[in-house]
């Protein structure tokens, strides 16, 4: 007798999901949903509306403590010791030798730091974070806030407006990566002004229980602005445009902040933490190979896993790609070696055993319009 | 959701569709398979000229997150593809019984139609 695999977990907005008509999908161990209407209205949604995401997955840790702050700059690769109250920076958990373990964006929030993290990588973060705080020795808390804590995220240039109309906190003041406590829709929140998407949006940390009510106020007052729910498959195509990477993706164990042009996350000065020597070293050499942007443009789609070659030689692999529903041409990201990552050279990447020129593009690919000045 | 499958269309298992026009067929895929497939954002059709084989593959329809082979649903020699699928390949969503077709096809052997399904049969497949 073969045994059942675990059950998929599921998040509070699991019936709005299925009751929206939503293709639930397995993702990181969760029923989540792909799709409701279809990948790539949702997509054009938020580009030019709202579309609103259950992030309900992800793992939020909250470190508190009299030595929060030392151990959160310990364990992470940027400095959280610059955040101002309220405000959140990206960074990186990295190994002993300069791996990532995962990305995650760290809050400033009035009781610690709040570490949000992926679903994937949830148990290896806690795990780590645990091991990491007793083998220091800090005086500070880890508490795995993930089960209780539901995330909801309207995203696009009409996400602003939606939140004004259920909300009295100053969303004019609240900056992009800041946050701030209050009520929407009479439900309190941690909203913060933060996304995976390009656009202007939030993400709002709601109490798992209060879920389901704030999902359904964003839902109704959203109709006029012509909201739409959105799923993971536009979540990829969006934040792919906006040169956003994927852990397990662009991201892993076996790749360092530097190879994924996101050196300037590290800051090497800040004091000693998990991975410093080695990502030090990296740094003074420069990265063995580099991570690009290319555009396809005899329209063939480019996928994960494809070959990428320069000067007919295999020489790197895919990590993502699509067919941008922006910009109208297959992109992809993709590592080559350092020597040949130059904005405008040509490489190959190898469809269905046939090459096809792509050009490398400056990342991102998409970036939203800036709001008119007058 | 999928529309009805048209009565005067064979389906194969594979979810093509062919429609016969005395030696002449022309093929597509179903809107079962185009909604299964969700947003398709390419199509990779075979040449004119091509000699295709029932059930063996002869291109590619890829989704904004998968790539699917084709089926042909019959034999024959391809006589002309739809040349609106590069620009609009949305059109296999749109109108998958219709514009979306895919190729002409003349027909090598009529007997395999017999290998295929009508309409109710399909329906049935299909759920619906």
């Amino acid at each position: 007798m073969t045994e059942a695999p675990p059950a998929l977990r599921r998040t509070p907005l699991h019936d709005r999901h299925v009751a929206l008509g939503a293709r639930m999908v397995p993702f990181a161990g969760w029923e989540m949903p792909v799709q409701y209407g279809g990948i790539i209205d949702e997509h054009r949604t938020v580009r030019n509306a709202v579309g609103l995401f259950d992030l309900s997955h992800m793992g939020e840790i909250q470190v508190s403590g009299g030595e929060a702050l030392a151990f959160a700059r310990y364990a992470v690769v940027s400095d959280p010791g610059t955040l101002e109250p309220g405000q959140a920076q990206y960074s990186m958990l990295c190994d002993e030798s300069g791996g990532i373990i995962d990305d995650l964006i760290v809050y400033r929030t009035d009781d610690g730091y709040l570490l949000v993290c992926n679903a994937a990588n949830h148990d290896t973060v806690l795990t780590h974070l645990e091991r990491l705080r007793e083998h220091g020795d800090f005086d500070a808390e880890l508490e795995d806030r993930s089960e209780r804590t539901a995330l909801i995220a309207p995203q696009g240039p009409r996400a602003a407006e939606l939140l004004a109309g259920l909300t009295d906190l100053d969303l004019d003041g609240l900056g992009y990566y800041r946050s701030i406590r209050g009520d929407v829709a009479g439900i309190e929140c941690l909203v913060a002004r933060t996304g995976y998407t390009g656009e202007d949006g939030f993400e709002l940390f709601v109490d798992a229980r209060r879920a389901p009510r704030l999902w359904d106020a964003l839902v109704e007052a959203g109709e006029p602005l012509g909201l739409k729910p959105c799923g993971l498959g536009s979540r990829d195509t969006l934040r792919l445009e906006a040169g956003m990477p994927l852990y397990g993706n662009e991201l892993d164990r076996e790749t360092n902040p530097y190879e994924a042009n996101l050196g300037r996350v590290v800051k090497l000065d800040k004091g000693e933490f998990v991975g410093r020597a080695a990502l030090a070293s990296v740094q003074q050499t420069g990265p063995q190979r580099k991570l690009v942007g290319l555009v396809v443009r005899d329209g063939a789609i480019a996928r994960h896993g494809y070959a990428v070659r320069v000067d007919g030689a295999e020489a790197g692999a895919v990590t993502s790609g699509t067919a941008s529903p922006t910009l109208g041409e297959p992109i992809a990201m993709a590592y080559v070696p350092a020597e040949s990552a130059a904005v405008g050279e040509e490489v190959e990447i190898v469809v269905r055993e046939r090459p096809h020129p792509a050009e490398q593009v400056k990342l991102p690919f998409y970036k939203r319009p800036k709001p008119d000045a007058g | 959701m999928p529309s009805t499958p048209p009565d005067d269309l064979r389906y194969s298992r594979e979810h093509e569709w062919v429609k016969v026009d005395g030696s002449q067929a022309t093929i597509g895929i179903t809107s079962y398979a185009a909604d299964e497939l969700g947003d398709i954002v390419f199509v990779e059709t075979p040449d004119v000229g091509a000699q295709l084989k029932q059930f063996a593959t002869f291109g590619v329809v890829e989704s904004v997150k998968a790539v699917s082979d084709l089926y042909a649903p019959i034999s024959g020699e391809v006589t002309e593809v739809n040349p609106a699928l590069s620009d609009s390949p949305e059109l296999l969503n749109s109108a998958p019984f219709d514009e979306g077709w895919i190729a002409k096809v003349t027909l090598s052997d009529a007997a395999e139609l017999d290998a295929l399904l009508d309409a109710e049969a399909y329906a049935a497949l299909t759920g619906g």
